[in-house]
């Protein structure tokens, strides 16, 4: 190194190029930072609101700098704070977002899983025009599946239940975790599953002894999407389930549309924050996976 | 006894015919090899008699047992793949007695099967290793230990051998018929490496377009082969086909370098009723140079000139491109007395391994 800086300062086109290069790398930072900043902001001003008084906020708006700290907003976000009547939080309404991500979640990777090894190893007659039709389900807007999902659940004595949501959630999932297990197990060569056959093993027992050990990075893939998808989801919420019953997005809005009294940014900034921690927990700890499973193949 | 025995199989899809009518049997211990170009049907038959594949119509018989509906894994057969097929996340052990266990064989029963196969593959080291952390030779190795494990009534082998490097694979060829020799399992063994063919198999069914040229020991395929398809296809260099013309019963002639007709004599008269025109297939080590202590040796060696276009020596021997008419033949010579870049040489052609084709139908007359 040593050596190529003093190089860099006897030749004059080496220098050139030093500077080159610094001028291009500072730019290109430049730019990245910029746009972080941008992404950034908005973040940052809910995370200083909840650490803010009222006061502080009333008086010096809601992009400032904070001038007080205090935790109170989040205690009060959590269990305390009074929606329409009930003086709760948001705590029910974040485990009731958490009893029906988790087990949407297992039970819609397991049911793609299943799809995807099927699709992939054990094709039939029609099995592509059946994978294409389940794609189709990736590219439906959920407002279509309004009208008959009210039907249904209405039907099934569903309506304003978490049962129900983790139903809808199952269903609505299941195209894409299909899409994502199908096209990793495609990579997996079929000789593998014709050694199982001829070695004595059954459609069950190649599923749970080579296809589902061979299947972690994309099980993370879709455990990932779906979490994030289902914790975000608002429409379905929000349209199924009222009150004590409603995920915390649909409670969020209840939360802000608060009416009559002077608003509680405070306490608002502290719940929409408690409202996105867990997918926010789930990209920091998972992101590199989720990247990893998407391009690596079956077998390294 | 037959072990396997193969009547009339019939295979297509759609509308797509990929075996026409095979005919085959092996007997009890025998090496059978199926070999052929690519897209010939070979690879299709392993895995109808593997039961991998179904069957159009037509029977296979494993044994006494027809097993044309027959499951794979009750069809007591044992595979080797090209891609050797180990389960990824299993150790090698694992990899073994993954059938046994299948199977509900008793745990003390399997662990005495891994230590006999392994010890016979030399493996042992290698037992609580995954397949990732193997080389090319051991997983091929592992894979053999997978299929010997389960003393099936046939093995089947599908092109074990064309995942290695040069040098192994020849390696692991004689491995393989030590292997077979020892242990005496009926083997059917598809490749499309002819010289593998050769070596391995007692005998050999050449195949081409979905149906079956010949089915024959080695010697037979490579000494008369019955049309010009198994003759080109086994022995390397390949066999030189010259255009030739009946001048008698037992006499042709064929077009020389300078454009004048040579006539050679053939060693055995033609059948009556063969064409006026045929095809000469001679193998480049049945021409040598002509001289009067050859004719001694063998009287049906028969003179014709032709000069040398190039020269590839090899070591053990030494090929060399001839010209004749318009065409290049090939020829194989000690390298001592191999003819040179230049040269015009009298070449002796030893009628008596000759073959004669029909050109319109391919086939030995």
């Amino acid at each position: 190194m040593a050596e190529i800086a003093a190089n860099a300062r006897n030749d004059p086109e080496a220098a050139a190029a030093t500077r080159r290069y610094f001028w291009n790398r500072f730019l290109v930072y430049a730019v990245l930072t910029l746009f972080a900043v941008i992404y950034l902001a908005p973040l940052l001003v809910v995370v200083f609101n909840s650490l803010r008084e009222q006061s502080d906020i009333a008086r010096n708006g809601l992009i400032s700098l904070p001038r007080s700290f205090r935790l109170d907003a989040w205690a009060q976000a959590w269990g305390t704070y009074c929606v329409s009547g009930t003086c709760e939080g948001m705590k029910r309404n974040f485990f009731n977002s958490l009893w029906m991500t988790i087990p949407a979640t297992l039970i819609s990777t397991l049911l793609g899983a299943m799809n995807g090894y099927v699709l992939s190893k054990w094709r039939f007659k029609g099995s592509e025009i059946l994978f294409n039709l389940m794609l189709l389900g990736v590219f439906m807007p959920g407002q279509i599946s309004l009208m008959p999902w009210a039907f249904l659940l209405g039907k099934l004595g569903l309506t304003n239940s978490t049962y129900g949501l983790v139903l809808i959630h199952v269903v609505q999932g299941v195209s894409f975790t299909t899409l994502f297990c199908r096209n990793f197990y495609v990579s997996i060569p079929d000789d593998l599953i014709k050694a199982a056959r001829i070695d004595g093993a059954g459609f069950w027992r190649i599923f749970r002894k080579i296809i589902l050990p061979l299947s972690p990075p994309i099980l993370i893939v879709t455990v990932i999407w779906q979490f994030t998808g289902i914790w975000n989801e608002y429409l379905f919420g929000v349209v199924f389930t009222s009150g004590q019953q409603q995920p915390i997005t649909a409670a969020l809005v209840a939360l802000t549309a608060g009416g009559t009294t002077a608003r509680a940014y405070d306490v608002m900034s502290a719940a929409v924050l408690i409202g996105a921690l867990p997918p926010l927990l789930i990209y920091l700890f998972g992101g590199k996976y989720f990247v990893r499973g998407l391009t690596q193949g079956a077998i390294k | 006894m037959s072990a396997l025995m193969i009547r009339d199989l019939h295979k297509s899809y759609g509308g797509l015919e990929i075996l026409a009518g095979i005919n085959l049997e092996a007997r009890t211990g025998e090496f059978v090899a199926l070999v052929g170009p690519s897209g010939c049907g070979k690879s299709t038959l392993l895995a109808m008699i593997a039961g991998l594949e179904t069957v159009t119509s037509g029977e296979i018989w494993i044994g006494d047992r027809l097993v044309n509906s027959v499951q794979p894994k009750d069809r007591d057969i044992a595979m080797v793949f090209q891609s050797y097929a180990l389960y990824p996340t299993m150790t090698v052990r694992q990899n073994i007695t993954f059938g046994m266990e299948s199977r509900g064989v008793p745990k003390a029963e399997q662990a005495e099967a891994v230590k006999r196969v392994a010890a016979l593959l030399q493996i042992e080291q290698l037992l609580n290793r995954k397949p990732g952390q193997l080389s090319g030779g051991q997983r091929q190795r592992v894979a053999m230990g997978r299929a010997l494990v389960r003393d099936p009534k046939l093995f089947l082998f599908d092109e074990p051998l064309s995942n290695l490097d040069a040098k192994l694979r020849v390696d692991m060829r004689t491995e393989i018929k030590k292997l077979h020799h020892r242990v005496g399992k009926t083997t059917v063994y598809v490749t499309h490496d002819q010289v593998e063919a050769m070596t391995l198999a007692s005998r050999i069914a050449v195949m081409n377009q979905g149906s079956v040229q010949q089915f024959d020991t080695p010697k037979r395929i490579y000494d008369r082969p019955t049309n010009m398809f198994v003759a080109g296809f086994m022995g390397s260099p390949a066999m030189n086909f010259i255009p030739a013309r009946l001048t008698g019963s037992t006499s042709i002639s064929v077009r020389a370098a300078d454009g004048s007709d040579a006539t050679l004599a053939l060693a055995a008269p033609l059948p009556t009723g063969a064409p006026k025109d045929v095809v000469l297939g001679v193998r480049p080590e049945h021409i040598y140079r002509f001289t009067a202590d050859l004719k001694s040796r063998k009287p049906a060696v028969q003179p014709l000139q032709a000069p040398v276009e190039l020269v590839e020596p090899t070591g053990a021997e030494t090929l060399a491109v001839l010209r004749l008419g318009d065409l290049e033949i090939t020829g194989r010579f000690e390298p001592d007395d191999a003819p040179v870049m230049g040269e015009t040489i009298t070449l002796g052609i030893d009628m008596s391994r000759a073959c004669l084709f029909d050109p319109a139908t391919r086939a030995l007359l």
